[in-house]
């Protein structure tokens, strides 16, 4: 037995390759610096939202995007729905406002480049004939209109003064760049081994964590109960499993993902399921899930068979939406721009029937002033003159 | 020279026979030289081998064999058999556990049996090592310390696949085979009883855990210390205690006013250890089992502090609203 020596040579050698295996892991797998914390709790509870520069950056970049407003139009002058045919929905607005919004929802949605059948107004209307509704995306656009209008008038708790615009999901593009379709079962579930229970694979719905991926489905479309934990210190009948509990944490991974932040921007990650300690978000959150739940129940999933096949899913369902369609990593979609202020009648169905009944009502009073004076002119070749109204 | 004096490797090559055991050779020989490989010696032992098999060990790696094929297999399968995929995902992968509504049945192979089948082998073939650790111990004199410190491990295993899915009346509740999702069901376990951090048991599992690497390294670095002075030939310095022994209990006397001897610090450091998975295992069986949520147990015997309120607090609103 004799005493090794290892030269400081080699040492620094081994060290040097050691060192460099730690680094390209940490470069690989981590955000880069600056990471920034804002503390939004009580002192200790470690209430916190992390933000990384790099991350923000892009966020910002994608979601302070967006076309400048085109001037307001004259709310005067004849409706759309009496100079037009086939208006169904804002049929209220003047002729002006009615135009002004379809150059905006081009804009917003049409695509700008393509076949000349296929781009600007022509993406939804027969050129020849814009009464028709023999284009596909005419039928589905006015849809997304009530959905809009909807959304704005019966979901405040959650879209509150901010609102929605076509633009929120679409971005200029004729389908929002983020939208879900129903998983494929997996091929394995029906054979011998290899099932995976809907998880165990890098799931981008959820983080790309193995969690359970087919959590919109589930929670944004069907009404499954969400809450897993207890609200006794010991068992009285919570039946919730554990693999339960993973598919609640997947969709949280999703709504963290969507609106790039952390689980303490809801939840006060000491107890999770108290709402006597959460952040208000929370319950912004909580209508978000039921107001996805009426936008897919009520309008995207049913105008499945109105799209042509490219535009449905694997399993041939409509494009729906999730969290992600309108914040696309930020916490207020667009960051907060109320860009529904220069476009009102996306607020209610009925934002501009006041408009409208004051302009019927005028055009009565016209029409019968109009029919007064001709019966006074016909009296008049009689000889007696009729009372005029005034 | 100092300077060249590293602690990072073993600075004696130990290899050639040591001949002061009585052991029976028969075909597993004390020393072999063509299983000598110098790398080996820089970090331990020189000599590789020769490893006892016996029907414990034979079995045992069989049981082992089998799980492990069993388990590899399912996740190959879970990425249609493509090699490339399997490589790429292999962290993601697990066999997963039936579902909980299946209960104590067998479920079908591949909702589950597959997974009852894996832990039924790797059951076995831990129970088989821990057999093979106790009778090698008694084979060479030896206490059986390391076989009794192994069960405690094993202990910990059996609550989380075993006891207590049993207790739950569901196999659904145990732990899929898996890199990540076994992960992911332990941060889901501590989320559906309210989080585990309230959970005394999961407390002082935690304090065993971290007290063992400290202990390790407190008594790893005071015997390296001591190297030069004889401080590596423990035994010896428990029997008789050197100059080395003296030294590091005056260190540590100096520094914190109390010091373990050269034998007690083992006892510490297998305690520790020990108890790490005895507390653990605990911790977990009674989480759903007895406690359904370790937060509110704890406002109930009041250690959960309150924090004052700085954002304003709003009422749940399903108990508000009509819609769902």
């Amino acid at each position: 037995m004799k005493p090794l020596k290892i030269s400081m040579k080699e040492f620094y050698i081994l060290l040097g390759g050691a060192l460099s295996v730690v680094v390209t892991v940490l470069i690989w797998n981590f955000s880069a610096p600056p990471i920034s914390v804002v503390q939004v709790g009580p002192d200790g509870a470690a209430m916190e939202i992390v933000i990384n520069e790099e991350t923000l950056a892009e966020i910002e970049r994608v979601n302070n995007e967006y076309p400048p407003s085109i001037p307001p139009a004259s709310p005067d002058g004849p409706r759309a729905s009496e100079v037009y045919q086939n208006v169904q929905v804002l049929g209220d607005l003047s002729t002006g406002q009615f135009t002004r919004l379809m150059l905006a929802i081009t804009q917003w949605v049409a695509p700008k480049e393509g076949p000349e059948s296929q781009v600007g107004c022509n993406y939804c209307h027969n050129a020849a004939n814009m009464a028709s509704d023999e284009k596909y995306a005419k039928h589905v656009a006015r849809r997304m209109i009530q959905m809009t209008q909807h959304i704005n008038a019966e979901w405040k708790s959650h879209v509150g003064n901010v609102g929605a615009t076509c633009y929120t999901c679409h971005r200029g593009q004729p389908v929002p760049s983020y939208v879900w379709y129903k998983e494929p079962p997996h091929a394995q579930e029906a054979r011998g081994a290899g099932g995976r229970a809907q998880q165990n694979r890098a799931s981008a719905a959820v983080g790309l964590a193995s969690l359970p991926g087919n959590v919109f489905e589930t929670y944004l479309l069907e009404d499954n109960n969400i809450r897993v934990i207890g609200h006794t210190p010991l068992p009285t009948g919570n039946s919730s499993s554990i693999k339960q509990t993973e598919w609640t944490y997947g969709l949280m991974m999703h709504f963290s993902n969507a609106l790039g932040v952390n689980c303490t921007y809801c939840h006060n990650s000491r107890a999770m399921a108290m709402w006597n300690q959460s952040p208000p978000a929370r319950a912004k959150a909580w209508y978000a899930i039921r107001m996805l739940r009426s936008v897919n129940g009520e309008y995207t999933a049913p105008l499945v068979d109105r799209y042509p096949d490219y535009r449905l899913g694997p399993t041939g369902d409509a494009p729906k939406a999730n969290c992600y369609t309108c914040h696309q990593g930020a916490y207020q979609p667009m960051l907060g721009y109320k860009m529904l202020e220069d476009y009102p009648s996306l607020s209610a169905p009925d934002y501009y029937a006041e408009y409208a009944n004051e302009y019927r009502k005028k055009e009565k009073a016209k029409a019968e002033a109009a029919a007064a004076l001709e019966a006074q002119e016909e009296a008049g070749e009689d000889g007696e003159a009729a009372p005029v109204a005034n | 020279m100092m300077r060249e004096y590293q602690n990072i490797f073993t600075q004696i090559q130990v290899k050639g026979p040591s001949d002061t055991v009585p052991i029976e050779e028969g075909i597993y020989p004390r020393f072999d030289k063509k299983m000598v490989i110098h790398l080996l010696g820089r970090i331990g032992s020189a000599q590789i081998g020769q490893v006892y098999l016996g029907w414990f060990g034979i079995t045992s790696g069989l049981c082992f064999l089998i799980a492990f094929e069993i388990i590899g297999l399912n996740m190959w399968a879970s990425v249609n058999w493509d090699p490339i995929e399997f490589v790429r995902q292999l962290p993601w992968l697990a066999l997963e556990p039936p579902p909980p509504s299946n209960g104590l049945k067998f479920p079908p192979m591949n909702a589950g049996g597959w997974w009852l089948m894996a832990g039924f082998f790797l059951t076995a073939s831990l129970i088989l090592w821990w057999f093979r650790t106790y009778r090698r111990a008694r084979a060479l004199g030896m206490g059986t310390d390391v076989a009794w410190a192994f069960l405690a491990a094993i202990w910990l295993y059996l609550v989380l696949g075993f006891f207590r899915p049993i207790a739950m009346g569901t196999w659904g509740e145990a732990v899929p085979f898996g890199l990540f999702p076994h992960l992911d069901w332990t941060a889901a376990f501590s989320l559906r009883y309210g989080n585990l951090f309230y959970n005394p048991f999961h407390a002082l599992s935690i304090v065993f855990l971290y007290g063992s690497t400290l202990l390790f390294a407190m008594h790893g670095a005071t015997v390296l210390a001591l190297g030069h002075l004889g401080g590596e030939r423990e035994i010896g310095q428990i029997t008789d205690p050197g100059t080395a022994a003296e030294r590091s209990a005056l260190f540590w006397r100096w520094c914190m006013g109390f010091n373990a001897t050269f034998e007690s610090i083992h006892r510490w450091a297998w305690w520790f250890a020990v108890l790490c998975s005895v507390t653990g295992g605990i911790g977990i069986l009674l989480t759903g089992t007895v406690v359904d949520n370790w937060y509110l147990w704890a406002v109930k015997h009041g250690f959960a502090i309150e924090y004052p309120t700085v954002y304003p607090v709003l009422p749940d609103p399903s108990l508000t609203e009509v819609t769902q």
